[in-house]
């Protein structure tokens, strides 16, 4: 009986799920459809959902008009470059901050995600004339360098909220052992520390991958990520929803296939401290 | 001599490589993701194969970040663009910093006395061309004309406002989703703002008098908006607040608009069956008048410029040379057909009898004529440009009252509030950049 | 344990993350700081010159200061309720054993991935707009009337974009932490006769509250800064109905090119954010300590 009970239960929970987990995902399962029609297809009243003639037309007239591949690059370049850069900076200061704790450590950690709610366009002007004098405009470096800036207080966080879950007694004992500074951070933090790292680089590839201001405004032709890519799509002549939604497919497909398949590893670290 | 210098040093760069040894300029070109310039990267075979030694690299950009970036740069000497994209109420302002390149020194063969005269006035300063034609638009009336016979009526070729007024009523039937007028809504000096003061010039209203005092609480600008509003709420669709041009035309490709009163080179897209539904029953007219002298049209056009301090100058004149030339011209209507040449920039075209079989060719040309940019107004005013005023605070003043008109039309504010918000803002503004003392 | 070696080591080791944000910080900041007295428009060179606070008094008197004050904290707070409430309901559900439970995450997540710009786009032109969009279909199809979103609910619509784009990442951080309730203590509570509503409230829900927080924090510092979702959609309008202080600021130093007034706007932007920030650093504090 109660078995049965628990079996209904679960097919109920499992149809709710699903539809609030299609209803979600719908918009870009639509978009993706979408992509495939034409263009009198995509604002068809009633709407047609499978049963058009599929074509890869819209890929084409993308692929003619802007080098997608080129931007492509750009956004893989920048979103690891400037995660590995950050990653670099922010282990030693959130393990510091983690395992040494002084009276400020909150403080600063505060202050440093304060820098994040900087409204960017205020400081525009300003750095986009540093960067015009020390050559910094549309380059790959410019960017990866504003990037790992923008969310290097997020990567410490991450991380501190991270390394503070390994509990200390680990180190004491292996200090006790005689374990150096090096050995300790080698052989008893790194391992533990692997997947914090993982699901911080995975997150902040993603920020990078859609950060969408400076991106679109210290570019032009040679350092221009996808970001760039789609601004030349926002609002084309004509009907365009097929082509809008070839280009949104472009743009957003890489991260969201990276996304699925490292969804274990970018779960298993995203607690920021929530979990106690 | 700089070229062998040029090419030495390239040479010296490229063996080290070990490729070929010829030195190849890459110049950034920026524009807009307009039809007529997809088409143009289209046609880049042309140009790299009588240059081969300039590589051309593209920035397209949406019209409002495409203004910023080009803006911005040119401003800061940011140095990141070769070639730009830029309307022509930028020219003038631009050309009185001493941003631009001139462009006096193009060879004969460019023949610049071939540019409409309305149009090259407005891209001249003391005398000197500051920037190249790509297109040339005005504004006229487009309409279905299976629905205009439908209705009973027939579309003169210089109709007024009060007809346009009476085929919308007949033109519409909402329950088939036929609005019998669209125009545009979204805010923005280039998007509503550009309609709405074209369509004030017509009405006897301007934006300031000539001791730069805002007009917005007179009695011509009342009766513009009045009837704009109610045009669009009894006749117009859904969600006109937030149609630009690009909304607009998706609109009307699609058959549910009687009427739209927009730019000329719309003409080309609508009547081009590939994309438009409805593309053999379009009929054109002049912009409509309120019988004061003056037309609801306006004037403007695309235009390549070249920044002053680019240190590609003889690349860059070579592109803009090509891609505004008659040549190019022959170029687009071999491989597209003639009604697909960028309009509006050349005396020949319109000469060319093939183009003249083009349905619009006549009426856009006529259109382009009515407009007059140094007179806009049935009240004399103190600025140049019909749909815009040539001062650089225009870009923020006109958007700001683009947003009070567009909340006008989206219900939230009444035509009476949005008047006196928007002369508020204007005399603010004003007073701030030292015009009102 | 902290040794006065492990101490200078520590310090060692956090400086270039310090030395870098303070330098991000400050350039920038003072620059803005510069300019915010002057009156600088990047259309007319060579007419800078000192203003004094002519700067400050035309931005905090402009009439649209007080919207986009509002509008920011009605797109922060909307979005925070909408993404907090839904991101509680989904976790639960999605706690529960069920077929499939590893693709349905995947769907859920999904929308965290998507560019701004590109939801912005998508929302706009295929869903909610008012002739071709499919809720409008839908409309037609239910025999109603298409509602015009951005027109009459402009702000309202741009929450509803963001939360999209916001709902699973709390919903994942909320999910983990209730994966780490004991479920020992349920069914203690269950033994007890306490009801799904009183367990929800008097176990789940303070469980729950750290991770909340969370949320809170991380969301607020990147709600505060939403600004591609208006650019593409509303501008900022109808009127300024959907202006947030970003989208202000924007308007006038992109726009009209005024960096005098812009950086005022930036200025007046930062000392809020610090308002905000202590705020969230008290509750936090409060919150995470234990």
């Amino acid at each position: 009986m109660a078995r049965q009970v628990k079996t209904r239960n679960k097919v109920i929970v499992t149809i709710a799920a699903w539809a609030v987990g299609i209803a979600i995902f719908f918009p870009i399962l639509w978009t993706v459809i979408t992509s495939f029609k034409s263009e009198a297809d995509a604002i068809a009243d009633p709407p047609v959902f499978l049963f058009f003639n599929w074509t890869l037309e819209n890929y084409v007239t993308v692929q003619e008009r802007s080098d997608y591949f080129n931007h492509f690059m750009n956004s893989v370049v920048i979103s690891v470059g400037s995660t590995l850069i950050g990653l670099l900076i922010a282990v030693p200061a959130a393990w510091a901050m983690a395992f040494v704790p002084g009276k400020r450590t909150k403080d600063l950690l505060m202050w440093m995600l304060s820098t994040k709610m900087l409204p960017p366009v205020g400081v525009l002007v300003p750095l986009y004339l540093i960067f015009r004098d020390i050559g910094l405009l549309d380059t790959r470096i410019g960017l990866v360098i504003v990037l790992t800036l923008i969310n290097l207080p997020i990567i410490i966080w991450m991380l501190y909220t991270y390394f503070r879950e390994i509990p200390g007694e680990i180190l004491e004992a292996a200090r006790m052992d005689g374990a150096t500074l090096k050995a300790e951070i080698l052989y008893v933090l790194t391992p533990m520390a692997v997947p914090g790292i993982a699901s911080t680089l995975l997150l902040n590839i993603i920020l990078a991958w859609n950060e969408a201001f400076w991106t679109l405004n210290l570019t032009a032709a040679n350092a221009a990520p996808l970001t760039a890519f789609i601004a030349s799509y926002s609002s084309p002549e004509g009907l365009f929803y097929a082509k809008l939604s070839a280009a949104s497919t472009m743009a957003i497909a890489p991260i969201l296939i990276m996304g699925w398949f490292s969804q274990k590893q970018l779960v298993r670290g995203l607690t920021f401290g929530a979990v106690k | 001599m700089k070229t062998i210098y040029r090419a030495l040093l390239g040479a010296c760069a490229l063996s080290a490589l070990s490729t070929a040894a010829f030195a190849e300029t890459t110049i950034t070109v920026a524009t807009v993701n307009n039809g007529d310039m997809i088409r143009m990267q289209g046609l880049m075979a042309d140009f790299n194969q009588k240059h081969p030694d300039i590589k051309v690299q593209w920035v397209t950009l949406e019209e409002n970040v495409l203004r910023q970036r080009v803006t911005q740069d040119i401003a800061t000497k940011g140095g990141q663009f070769d070639v730009m994209t830029i309307g022509t109420y930028e020219v003038p302002i631009w050309a009185k910093r001493g941003w631009l390149a001139d462009l006096n020194d193009l060879p004969a063969s460019y023949d610049a006395n071939d540019i409409l005269p309305a149009i090259r006035n407005g891209l001249t300063t003391e005398g000197k061309l500051y920037a190249a034609p790509f297109y040339g638009e005005s504004s006229m009336v487009m309409y279905r004309t299976d629905l205009m016979k439908a209705a009973g009526l027939d579309m003169p070729a210089a109709p007024t406002w009060d007809f346009i007024k009476q085929a919308a009523e007949k033109m519409t039937d909402k329950s088939k989703e036929q609005y019998g007028i669209c125009l545009r809504g979204k805010a923005g000096w280039g998007e509503n703002m550009a309609f709405l003061t074209a369509m004030s010039n017509s009405y006897g209203a301007r934006w300031f008098d000539e001791k730069w005092k805002p007009q917005f609480d007179g009695a011509a600008w009342k009766q513009t908006l009045t009837d704009y509003l109610d045009l669009m709420n009894k006749y117009g669709p859904p969600g006109a607040s937030a149609n630009g041009f690009n909304e607009n035309l998706a609109l009307f490709q699609s058959g549910k608009c009687g009427m739209w009163i927009d730019a000329t080179v719309a003409a080309s897209f609508v009547t081009n069956p590939k994309d438009s539904k409805v593309a053999d029953k379009v009929g054109f007219a002049l912009a409509p008048d309120k019988g004061l002298g003056k037309r609801g049209n306006w004037l403007w056009a695309w235009n390549l410029g070249i920044p002053a301090g680019t240190k590609k100058v003889e690349a860059a004149k070579t592109f803009v040379e090509w891609a505004t030339s008659k040549e190019y011209l022959a170029l687009v209507a071999s491989k597209e057909g003639w009604a697909n040449v960028p309009p509006g920039t050349r005396t020949s075209l319109y000469e060319n009898p093939e183009y003249a079989k083009v349905p619009f060719a006549k009426m856009t040309l006529d259109s382009i004529n009515a407009a007059d940019p140094t007179h806009p107004t049935v009240d004399p005013v103190p600025y140049v440009g019909v749909q815009f005023v040539a001062i650089p605070e225009f870009q923020g003043l006109g958007t700001a009252v683009g947003q009070q008109f567009s909340a006008a039309l989206a219900g939230q504010i009444t035509a009476e509030k949005a008047l006196e918000n928007a002369q508020a803002l204007t005399v603010r503004e004003m007073t701030k950049a030292g015009y009102i003392k | 344990m902290a040794t006065k070696h492990s101490r200078a080591a520590a310090r060692l080791m956090i400086s270039p993350a310090v030395l870098l944000l303070l330098g991000w910080m400050i350039v920038p900041l003072a620059m803005t700081l510069y300019f915010s007295f002057q009156r600088y428009n990047l259309l007319m060179p060579g007419m800078e010159e000192w203003t004094g606070l002519a700067n400050y008094q035309y931005f905090l008197t402009d009439p649209a200061f007080f919207d986009a004050l509002t509008n920011t904290l009605l797109l922060v707070g909307g979005v925070l309720l909408v993404t907090i409430i839904g991101g509680v309901m989904l976790a639960l559900l999605l706690d529960q054993p069920f077929f499939g439970q590893g693709v349905v995450r995947i769907l859920v997540i999904a929308p965290f991935f998507v560019m701004p710009t590109v939801s912005a786009l998508v929302w706009k032109n295929m869903f909610l707009n008012p002739v071709n969009g499919l809720f409008a279909h839908a409309a037609k199809a239910l025999g109603l009337q298409p509602y015009d979103f951005f027109a009459q609910a402009p702000l309202a619509s741009i929450i509803g974009i963001v939360s999209w784009q916001w709902l699973p990442f709390a919903t994942l951080i909320l999910l983990t932490a209730l994966q780490s309730l004991d479920q020992e203590q349920l069914e203690a509570a269950e033994m007890d006769g306490a009801g799904p509503l009183s367990r929800f409230f008097h176990i789940m829900l303070p469980h729950l509250a750290r991770a909340i927080t969370v949320v809170i924090l991380i969301q607020t510092i990147f709600l505060l800064s939403v600004f591609a979702e208006i650019l593409v959609t509303t501008n900022g309008g109808p009127g300024t109905a959907s202006t947030n202080l970003t989208y202000l600021i924007y308007a006038q130093s992109l726009l009209q090119f005024d960096v005098g007034g812009g950086s005022a706007g930036g200025v007046v932007a930062i000392v809020l954010a610090n308002i905000v920030a202590i705020f969230l650093m008290r509750m936090i504090g409060k919150n995470l300590e234990a």
